[in-house]
Parts: C-alpha cells; structure tokens; sequence
C-alpha cells in the first residue's frame, strides 16, 4: 500500500505517534503570552531561534495600551533572543507575509500558533495549527509530538464558472461535507480545477479547510507554485516529488465536486458550514462589507473587487471596508490604481493585517448591523459584537454588494 | 483521577469564539478575569454559576475555530473538571490535555448524560458513573496520561527537563 502526503512528509503511517520537528514555527500578536509560557519552562535561550518567524497582525496599529503593551514585550523578546525572522505591524497577515518571504517551500514542515496554519499547504508544505503552550515547548526543545492523521482526497473536476471564485468552492465544499469533516485529518485537493488555479486562489482552499476541522490540507506544488516563489521571493525550489502521495495511498474518504456547477455562494451567520447559493439569500441588507484577511486580501481580490466598483458608489448606509492583506499587496494595488478606484468609490482602506477579522479593531459592528466578510469565520461575536450577524463571500460578491447595500449576485451589476 | 460534579450541557458545532470572545485575547491575562468571560457569548449564567468540579458535555466539534488557548483555560479557570463530547476540534483537544483538563470522547455518554445530573470521571479506569449508567472509554496513551497527571504540557516538560530526558541546548 503506498502513501499519502502527511505520511510521506512525516516518514510514518497514519496513526502513529512522532516527535515532529517543525522546519518553521509560526506566532503572531500572541508571542508574549508564549513568552510567558516558554518563561515557566526554565530554558533561558530558545533552542533554535532561527526557526521562528513572528509577525505582528491580528491588532495593528495597536488599538489600546495594553495591545501596544503587548507588541513592545514582543520586541523585546525578539531582541533578547535574535529572531531574523520577525515582521512588525504594518508588513501585513502572517500568513500572507511568511509566504511572500519565502520561509515556505514545498516540502516544509511548519507549526503555526494560529488556526489558518493550514494556509502554507498551498505551497506543498506540510502545515498544522497549534495551542500556546505547545508553541512554548517547540521554542524550549524544538520538537512535539504529532499523530499522523488519516488523509482526505477532496477531487475538483470541471472549470469554474463566471463569477465564480475559489472561496465559493472552499465555502461549497464545506457546506456539503460539515465543519467536522476534516476533524484530525489531512485533507489533500487534487484534479485540474486545482492545479488551474492561481496561487492566491489555492492560499483561500488551503486557508479554509481549517474550518472543515483539518490538520493540514495540501495542493500538490507545480509550476505555478515555483513560478510564484520565484517572483515573490526570488528563489528557486525543489518541488520535492518524492513527497507527492502515491497513487495506492490509503485514504478514509475520496469526495468529487464538479466545479462548473457551482454557483456563488453565501455561509450563512453563525457556521462556516451554513452555506446556500447566493440567490437563496439575495437582498440581506448590509451596513457593512469587509474585504481582506488572510482568506482573501490578496492583490487577485482587491483587483476583483476594484474591476467591479469601478466608477460606481457604495451604497449610502453601508460602509465598505478594504485590508490588503500584506504591505506588498497594498503597494501593488497602489500602483495598479485599484486603491485609487476603491477610494473614489467610498471605501475606507485599512492597514496591512487582520483588521476587524476577530473583532479587536477597524470595523467592529454595532449591535444588528450586519456584516459581509470574505475572511475565513463568521461566528457568533466573531467581530466582536454577538448580536451583529456576519456573511461569507468572495470579493466580487462583496464588492457588488457594497454597491447595492444588500447581498446581490455580481452579475446583476450593470 | 477522580472528577466529580455537575453537569452543563450544550450542542453541536460550540466554537471558540463563544467560549472565550477573541476581543479578550490580547487583554484579559488574569485568571479570574478569563474564568468570569468564559462561555460568555453562549451561555451567560455560566461563568457566574459553574462549581469547581463541574463537567461540560458536548455534541459534536466542540471548540472548533480559534487555537487560542483561552477557549480552554477560561473554563479550566472557572472550575470545569472535564469536557466529555461527541467529538472534539483538535487543537481544543490538544490545548486542553496541554493544560491537565481531561477531555473525553464519547457519544453515548454525550446523549445519555443530561443537564443538572451528577456524574463522575474515574481517568484510571476508563469510567464515567451518571445516573443514566455507567459508561467506558479507553484510557489515555501513555503520554497523554502523563502530561495530564502532571498537571500539563509545561510542568510535564519540567519534569523531564530535571530530568536530563529532554535536550533544550
């Protein structure tokens, strides 16, 4: 019997138990509270600093003095413990930034203090979120444990159609399947409508599978996957095939989507998995639309919502709101005069990070306001007010919607 | 290890931003500060009503969302003995034995096992006595085990670097 990705990359079968020894480590805003972690632990140095990339993103510029507080202790530690690899407020999402940085390669094996860990999959590596107190124990010894998860082959056949985008697929697929479906697993995307899709298309898959409960998630590296290490980093990687799963691998479920009958789609408040065809919930009023985050903040989607705003106005009594997700993306996006279109259009740009994603700033919701997002969660609180109901969608459906102040399918967009 | 208390019961799909709101993540560090937020978006007589010792049971993905680690020490904070469920997200899974809270898989403890009843968790011997039955599940792996019984990933880690079993150099 051959094997699967996670047991190629973990040189063990699914089910074991092995001490993993992450290439790459991920923490965010989060670090000083693993600092005191790691503190209790005894261990003046980290083992291995070399292996931490850290970046400031979930609340920047700080919103309060305990946030900014909390970034200063960072610096600190930074300082004290020579991190090359950090990232101060401003650079932009964490996962976006250590993927331009070319930190992720094909074949990387990364722990992430961060739930969207499984972000990095999308460049071949092999990528899993993680609570603190492991992240601290990972800086101490430079090791954890990892059971290697049974795997899921999610197929993608068929091309997606006008208006359709690769978060209307991640949001489908997890409506069909469950929030729980992916529980412990790693979830494997295979077939042409994948391996057609651009990088910052496969970043929104991978980056979404978090929610269908997964370890990791993966999209097997290709040329797209090189050229865009090439372009953004500068380097040249092994697509390592040797860690592509073989063809008799074992695997606990194999689900097929055809994706030219896909239409756009709406995760309804409260679950990601709530989704519907948009038309079922067309007309929602909205008095506020958020594009950005780590799910879809990159310049594909500011380009997407721009080419639909293009000479038009935001709807009087919806705020439009646009985060790219890195400062790269925002200076692309500057030079590509997309900023330029969103603003004359009446949106507010915010800086390069998480913004209002879970709650902490830049667009928080009054109580009953609803909100469409094209980040990766939309529970109850989530951006921090409870009773203030958050939509999922893709950029264009955002952008046609903050157009019209209610949920509208592009197409009806003039 | 002997668990005993009363039980708060809650559904499927329970994720983290409801049991410790991500606005608090930065902020609130104090540990009676965190057990007073806890559950708060879900049920807000938790925090305020919840008996050290006392057992949360579950549907299915409980503490899906987030890896904040909050979403299991903001109810270990406030007292909670152990979590038993349908199933678990699994990086709640892995923070809560990280941090000595036993969680539990076990459907049909979950259905039988009703809000308000009195139960107890024997660790050791795999039980869990309520007043609908008795149920069984699997010890811990021995690892998980002793993470558990030492009260966590961090204080287990001490142990073993006293110990001379870990290498941090």
């Amino acid at each position: 019997m051959g094997y699967t990705f996670a047991e190629k990359i973990l040189a063990s079968r699914a089910g074991e138990i092995v001490e993993a020894w992450p290439d790459v480590t991920l923490s965010h805003d989060n670090s000083a509270a693993i600092r005191q972690i790691f503190l209790r632990i005894g261990v003046p140095r980290v083992r291995f600093p070399e292996r931490l990339a850290i970046a400031l993103d979930h609340a920047v510029p700080p919103p309060t003095t305990r946030h900014a507080q909390n970034h200063a202790e960072i610096r600190r530690f930074v300082a004290e413990q020579g991190i090359r690899h950090f990232y101060d407020a401003g650079r932009g999402v964490c996962h976006q930034v250590l993927s331009e940085e070319g930190l992720i390669r094909p074949g990387t094996l990364l722990l992430g203090a961060d739930s969207h860990s499984t972000h990095y999959g999308a460049l071949g590596a092999f990528s899993a979120g993680i609570g603190r107190s492991e992240m601290a124990a990972i800086w101490a010894t430079g090791h954890l444990w990892l059971r290697v998860p049974e795997s899921i082959k999610i197929e993608v056949h068929g091309s997606l159609g006008p208006w359709v985008t690769s978060k209307d697929l991640a949001l489908y697929i997890i409506s069909v399947l469950g929030a729980d479906a992916g529980l412990y697993s790693s979830v494997e995307l295979h077939g042409e409508t994948i391996q057609s899709l651009s990088m910052a298309s496969r970043f929104v898959l991978t980056n979404m599978m978090a929610e269908m409960g997964a370890k990791n998630a993966w999209v097997a590296p290709d040329t797209t996957t090189a050229a865009w290490l090439r372009e953004q980093a500068g380097i040249e990687v092994n697509p390592h095939p040797e860690l592509l799963p073989d063809a008799s691998a074992s695997y606990k479920a194999v689900y097929h989507f055809d994706a030219s009958t896909i239409e756009p789609q709406i995760a309804t408040p409260g679950r990601v998995d709530n989704g519907l065809p948009l038309r079922q919930v067309a007309g929602v009023k909205l008095q506020q639309v958020f594009i950005g985050t780590c799910t879809n903040g990159r310049l594909e989607d500011i380009a997407a919502a721009a080419a639909v705003i293009r000479g038009k106005k935001v709807a009087p009594g919806t705020r439009l709101i646009v985060i790219p997700a890195s400062s790269r993306v925002l200076q692309a996006a500057l030079q590509a005069g997309y900023i330029e279109t969103l603003v004359a259009a009446g949106a507010m740009i915010g800086v390069p990070g998480c913004g209002p994603c879970m709650g902490n700033h830049m667009g928080i919701p009054a109580p009953k306001e609803v909100t469409l997002s094209t980040a990766n969660r939309n529970f109850r609180g989530r951006m921090g007010t409870p009773n203030a109901p958050i939509y999922l969608a893709s950029p264009t459906v955002a952008a046609a919607s903050a157009i019209k102040g209610y949920i509208v399918h592009p197409a009806e967009i003039e | 290890m002997k668990i005993t208390g009363q039980v708060w019961k809650y559904g499927d799909g329970v994720n983290t931003d409801v049991i410790f709101p991500g606005k608090y993540t930065y902020t609130l560090t104090d540990p009676a500060e965190m057990a007073a937020h806890a559950l708060e978006d879900l049920d807000p007589g938790f925090a305020a009503n919840v008996q050290p010792g006392d057992i949360i049971i579950a549907g299915k993905n409980w503490g899906n969302g987030s890896s904040r680690e909050q979403a299991v020490t903001s109810l270990k904070y406030a007292g909670v003995g152990a979590v038993i469920a349908v199933s678990f997200a699994r990086i709640w899974f892995r923070n809560a034995i990280n941090n000595g809270l036993p969680a539990i898989v076990h459907p049909e403890a979950a259905a039988a096992i009703q809000p308000g009843d009195t139960v107890s968790i024997d660790l050791e011997t795999g039980q869990i006595i309520a007043p609908t039955g008795t149920f069984y599940f699997p010890p811990f792996p021995a690892s998980l085990q002793n993470i558990l019984t030492d009260g966590g990933l961090i204080p287990h880690l001490r142990k073993r670097i006293e110990q001379g079993e870990i290498n941090h150099a």
